[in-house]
Parts: structure tokens; C-alpha cells; sequence
């Protein structure tokens, strides 16, 4: 829903952006090709395989990709300032287990959701403060944190799992708005894009972490305070993911201190997917969304079909090796069409 | 080294002073292996001093020790391999499948495959970063659920169990050589010659070369596609390697071998001293990292500590030990500066 509305904004890239129409520059980009990948992916499962269409399906769909694609939105901010943060899942087993802890020792839920969220934002300060002051690279960094954070829920917890939630907690968690099979927690999410979607594409905040992407060194000397940006980044991370534990908490209704391993993968595959540069500065909102449901949706359709979840992680690998080797071949192409341009420039009747 | 007169034997006397801090990162790593294990032994000596205790100290880490190694060489050169293990996983269960489809093949012949075929998994990963020019950390992340995938799809929920492997190939899982096991002198063997290499070679040299600054090391004119490739290639095969040895030594595989493993072996590395942006490092401390890393999940219970805190503590180590590589880097380049000014 969202893709459609944020895809008619247009990033001005460089000048060269300009020197095509503006159907080409809307449409000709990497996040219309995620997003047209998505739309064939959903024609062609609903036509070929059997319930895909029913509400339930996307339901469960939904449901089953919302932790994903609540981290993918700090993430999105991450890897565009050229950063990594490997700690999310971490994060999210770690805040699944305050929450759970918290509760037995008869915290009411609310609370212990507040002292999650706390926790989460305190992870995403200490992996902020080393790499912003100590001034370390953040993927040696949060893989460290990774371990920690993950060592500290099963510590924390052990193999024990709590269970015990109200039950009002878990179903909002599971529930729909009215009869339309789109899960609630749908409107938390739809909140989060938007808030999000502004603060990158429309605030001067948003133009720093691109510039910081492209350049940190210049991004400082124009002024933008790459440190304190990239220390807010790493914080606000932390906070949706303890977000998307809380969630997934309630939603499996069990605190255990493994929940969400190796999501990590799983939400930088979809960033990637959705067009955002690993070398920072590139990248847009609605692309990850529309990458994030690509390969849910396609996980879903394939399941649907009885296709093994082995045959969906070869997919999903090969969807994000062909991405950015399309973007380099891309990038090869166009630099020899731009070279080849340039010469016919020269002659008197310069074509297109 | 504030001496004002730049004569020969000074400059000596920095070089070898410069010579002990990049020596004193390794030390430190191996003095906290040992404390960890006077430790461990102090309160059990079986610990060290019982046959199987010993022998589990060296044979468990061995493995990791052979993936530590391959994902040094891959970082030094200023990139990284996310799939190795995945390609342990893949690789042991192709030895497991060996044994069962061609009866009798010599244990010679497996681990030869076993290399050959890491070797061809790393060469996807190298030509893919190599000549497509994308950054290793998204090719390998990809890589790492293909050949997983891969691997589940053709295990599906079946496994090797011990009894479909020969058993002096099992035997090479246990068996010692006076006192020290088969599996570690194999992982020593391989330690040695790439420490030997990367030291003294020139090739060696050169991944140093790339890893510090690859645009400069293209204009000086040095090899960079060829190098880069033949790192993952490396790093691949020492994989490979790992699985045909994983199979021999737990006996059992499933689809799941070596699953994680990827992130312990830039953890070792890591911890060992090789700077994740490349260009700095030994494949000695990567080596000493897999040990302590390994070491540590083994202490950690005999300490009175409850293994679920296993995790907590290697990350404590890891990012004690970048934290360390800063200090250490910030103190040479006052020094450096120091002796610069005072020229």
C-alpha cells in the first residue's frame, strides 16, 4: 500500500537524473523493478496456486513477515549511512525474554513492555557508542553485540520458555481489523513506515544520513553531525527491535531466549533486495517494503504450492546475489552507454 | 625512541619495538588461553590432566581452527566470507554420501573431494566479488542460503550416521599420535603453511597489499582480481576440508552442520587480532582465537558458570578485543607521531 504512494517521490540522485523524462525516472529504477517483481510474483501465485488468494493467506503472510519488515525500516537508515547493524535478532531474543521475566515476576504486561523497549534502545546506545566514540567498525562491532545480547537471553532464561501472557495481549496480537483478514498489528506498522518514510525522504535529518552514505567526510564538512546521526540511527534500531520482540513475544505467545535466530539475515537480505546500496547512500523506503513482501509473498505462494522451505532459502539467496550483480551490470552498461553518448555528443545531430 | 639522532641502530630499535606490539596482540590472546585454562584445571584437573581432557582440548577446536584460517586470509584482504558454514554443512554431507553411494573409495580420494569441492564453492563466491565487482559481505550472505539450501534439499530429513562411514575413517576422529590427535596436526600443518606463506611470500604479501588499500594496490600493479579470487578459493577448500574432518570426528550428519559457524569463524578471527577492514592480522591469531573461543565454552561450566552464558562471554571477548586493537592503534600512531615530529 505504502509502495504506491511513496513511489511517485522522486530522490534527485544527480544531474543525470534529470536528463531523462520523468516516466523513465519514476518508473526505470531499482525499486520499481522490486515492486513490479512483487506485483508479477502475486498475479502469477494467484492464478496458478491453489488458496493463495484467500484472505488467510495473507493474513498469516502478514503476520509471519511484520518483525521483518518493522526492523527493515531502522535498518533501511543504517545501511544508507554505509553502517551494519548484525545485533537485531539479538535484540529482538533479548527483549522477548525481559518481557517474559519481567512478567512472571508479576510486572504487569504494559510495563514490562516499556522496560523491553528500554532494554532494546540501551543495546542500540552500546553498539552506537562504540562505533560513533570508541570509533569501531560497526560490523566487527555488532557481531560481538550479536553474541551478547543473544548470550544474555539464554542466560537470562535458559531453555525454560514463559508463557503465561493474558490472553487479551495475545489475541490483539493475532487479530484483524474488522473483517478485512489485515492483521492490526498492520496500522502499528503502517504508523512506523509512515514516521519513518518522512524523517528519510523529507527532513533535513533524512538528507544527512544520504550524505553521510556518499561521503562522511563531506557530509561533515557540510555540516551534517555524522557522529550524533549515526549514534541516533543505532538507537532507534535497537528500539524496533525490541518492538518486533514484544510482538513476536505475544504473538507465539512464548518468551524464549532463541526466538528470532538468524533473523538478521533474513531482514538485510530484504534491505539489499529492495535496492539499497551495501556501500551506503542509496536506497528508499518503499523498495525495502516492497522487498520485504517480495520474499515473504514468494515464501508463502511457494509453500502454498508444497514447495520445500529449502528450495525458498536457495531463492531467497539467489534473488539477493542477482540483485547486486544486476545493479553492477547495470552500473557497466550504463557507464558505456553514458561514454558512447558522449561522443556522439560531439557530432552535429546527437540522438536521444 | 625520543632520541633525536636518527641513526641506523635507532630505526632498528623501532622496527623491533614495532615488531613487539603486533607480537604482543598474539600474546595476549595466548596468555588468556592459558589463564583460561590453569583456571578450568585449578578447579578440575581433569581438565588438562586426564587423557580424554587433553585430547578434547586440542581435537575439539581443531576444526574451527582450519574455517578460522581460510576467513583470516579472506579478511586480510579487506573482505569477508559469510558461507563457510554452509560450505562445512554441504561438504560433510558429500563425504557421508561418498562412503554410502561408492563402497571402498579410499579415505585419500574423500578428503581430496572434500577440498576439491570447497575449493569450487569459494571460486562462485571469489568470481562473483572478483569480476562482478559487488562486496563480498552481500554475495557470501546470499551464498550462505544457497548452499544451505541446497544442502537441506538433498538431505531432506535423512542423515549419515557413523555406521554408513568406514570405520578408520572414524577412527581419524580419535585416534592420537603420541598424545596429540590426527585432526589437530592436520589443522596445525595447514596453520603453518599459510602462516609461512602469508609472512614470507610474495603473494602472501600482497594480500596484505590489497587489504590495506585495494585502489592502491591496483595502481602499484598488483594482481587484485587474481588474489581476491584465490583467497576465496582458499578459504573455501579449508571449508571443504572442515567438513570432510567434521564428518570423521561427530560421526552424524544432518542438514544442519556447521549452521553459525560463519559467524564463529570471524569471531575468532576477530578476537585473534585480524582487523575486520583488512590489511592487518595473522592467521596465528585467528588460530589462537578458534582455541580460545572453543576453550572457553568448555571452561565456562567447570567454572561454575551455567553454559547458557556461553554466548554473553564471547561477546564480551569480541568486543574487548577490537576495543584493545583501537587502543593499541591509537598508542602506535602517537608514537609514530612522536618519533616523526622529534626527527
Amino acid at each position: 500500500m505504502t509502495e504506491t504512494t511513496t513511489a511517485t517521490v522522486k530522490i534527485a540522485r544527480s544531474y543525470r537524473d534529470y536528463s531523462a523524462p520523468l516516466w523513465r525516472r519514476v518508473l526505470l529504477t531499482r525499486e520499481s523493478a522490486v515492486i513490479a517483481a512483487l506485483l508479477i510474483v502475486i498475479l502469477v501465485a494467484s492464478l496458478s496456486v491453489d488458496h493463495f488468494a484467500s484472505p488467510i493467506t495473507m493474513t498469516y503472510l502478514l503476520l509471519d513477515i511484520t518483525p521483518i519488515l518493522l526492523i527493515a525500516l531502522p535498518m533501511t537508515f543504517v545501511i544508507i549511512t554505509g553502517e551494519i547493524d548484525l545485533s537485531v535478532a539479538s535484540t529482538v531474543g533479548l527483549s522477548s525474554v525481559v518481557l517474559g521475566t519481567l512478567h512472571q515476576g508479576g510486572m504487569p504486561i504494559e510495563l514490562a513492555a516499556v522496560a523491553a523497549l528500554v532494554v532494546g534502545a540501551l543495546g542500540g546506545a552500546i553498539n552506537g557508542f562504540l562505533i560513533t566514540v570508541v570509533g569501531l567498525p560497526s560490523l566487527a562491532v555488532t557481531i560481538g553485540t550479536l553474541a551478547l545480547y543473544r548470550g544474555l537471553a539464554v542466560g537470562l532464561l535458559g531453555t525454560t520458555a514463559v508463557t503465561d501472557f493474558t490472553e487479551f495481549w495475545k489475541d490483539l496480537a493475532k487479530s484483524k481489523i474488522g473483517d478485512t483478514g489485515v492483521p492490526s498489528v498492520m496500522i502499528l506498522f503502517l504508523v512506523l513506515a509512515v514516521l519513518f518514510a518522512v524523517l528519510l525522504h523529507f527532513t533535513r535529518f533524512g538528507r544527512g544520513v544520504y550524505a553521510i552514505g556518499l561521503s562522511p567526510e563531506a557530509a561533515l564538512f557540510s555540516g551534517v553531525r555524522v557522529q550524533r546521526t549515526k549514534f541516533i540511527l543505532f538507537v532507534l534500531t535497537g528500539t524496533v527491535s525490541a518492538l518486533a520482540g514484544i510482538y513476536y513475544t505475544l504473538r507465539f505467545g512464548s518468551a524464549r531466549g532463541d526466538n528470532a535466530t538468524g533473523l538478521e539475515l533474513s531482514v538485510i537480505a530484504a534491505v539489499l533486495l529492495g535496492g539499497v546500496s551495501i556501500f551506503g547512500g542509496r536506497g528508499s523506503l518503499h523498495g525495502v517494503i516492497a522487498g520485504v513482501l517480495l520474499i515473504g509473498t514468494l515464501g508463502s505462494a511457494l509453500r502454498l504450492a508444497s514447495v520445500t522451505s529449502d528450495v525458498i532459502n536457495i531463492i531467497t539467496g539467489l534473488l539477493l546475489v542477482a540483485s547486486v550483480v544486476s545493479t553492477s551490470v547495470l552500473a557497466w552498461l550504463g557507464k558505456r552507454r553514458a561514454r558512447q553518448g558522449n561522443t556522439a555528443r560531439n557530432a552535429p545531430a546527437a540522438p536521444q | 625512541m625520543t632520541n633525536a639522532t636518527a641513526s641506523a641502530p635507532v630505526s632498528h630499535r623501532i622496527l623491533q619495538a614495532l615488531g613487539g606490539v603486533a607480537k604482543a596482540r598474539e600474546t595476549g590472546i595466548l596468555v588468556a588461553l592459558v589463564l583460561v585454562v590453569i583456571a578450568a584445571t585449578a578447579k578440575n584437573p581433569n581438565f588438562l590432566f586426564s587423557t580424554d581432557g587433553f585430547r578434547d582440548l586440542l581435537l575439539t577446536p581443531s576444526i574451527l581452527l582450519l574455517v578460522a584460517v581460510g576467513q583470516a586470509i579472506v579478511i586480510i584482504t579487506r573482505n569477508v566470507d559469510l558461507s563457510v558454514g554452509s560450505t562445512l554443512g554441504l561438504t560433510a554431507y558429500l563425504t557421508g554420501r561418498l562412503f554410502i553411494d561408492i563402497p571402498g573409495i579410499p579415505i585419500v580420494l574423500v578428503f581430496l573431494i572434500g577440498l576439491l569441492f570447497g575449493g569450487f564453492l569459494g571460486l562462485i563466491n571469489g568470481a562473483l566479488i572478483a569480476f562482478a565487482k559487488v562486496p563480498a559481505l552481500v554475495i557470501t550472505l546470499g551464498t550462505l542460503y544457497i548452499y544451505r539450501g541446497i544442502n537441506v534439499w538433498w538431505t531432506g530429513s535423512d542423515r549419515i550416521n557413523a555406521s554408513d562411514m568406514p570405520k578408520d575413517f572414524l577412527a581419524l576422529g580419535t585416534k592420537t599420535l603420541l598424545y596429540i590427535p590426527v585432526l589437530t596436526i592436520i589443522a596445525v600443518v595447514v596453520l603453518i603453511a599459510a602462516g609461512w606463506y602469508l609472512r614470507n611470500q610474495r603473494a602472501g604479501r600482497e594480500l596484505y597489499a590489497i587489504g590495506s588499500d585495494p585502489a592502491a594496490a591496483h595502481l602499484y600493479g598488483l594482481k587484485v582480481t587474481q588474489r581476491v579470487l584465490v583467497a576465496f578459493v582458499v578459504c573455501g577448500a579449508l571449508a571443504g576440508l572442515a567438513g570432510v574432518l567434521y564428518s570423521a570426528r561427530y560421526g552424524t550428519v544432518n542438514s544442519q552442520a556447521g549452521s553459525g559457524f560463519e559467524l564463529e569463524a570471524v569471531g575468532a578471527a576477530v578476537i585473534g587480532g585480524v582487523a575486520i577492514f583488512g590489511g592487518s592480522g595473522t592467521v596465528w591469531g585467528a588460530a589462537i582465537g578458534a582455541y580460545l573461543l572453543f576453550t572457553i565454552n568448555r571452561a565456562l561450566p567447570i567454572l561454575g558458570v551455567p553454559d547458557f552464558w556461553q554466548r554473553a562471554v564471547v561477546g564480551v571477548l569480541i568486543i574487548g578485543a577490537i576495543v584493545l586493537d583501537r587502543l593499541l592503534a591509537l598508542r602506535q600512531t602517537r608514537k609514530l607521531t612522536e618519533a616523526r615530529d622529534n626527527d
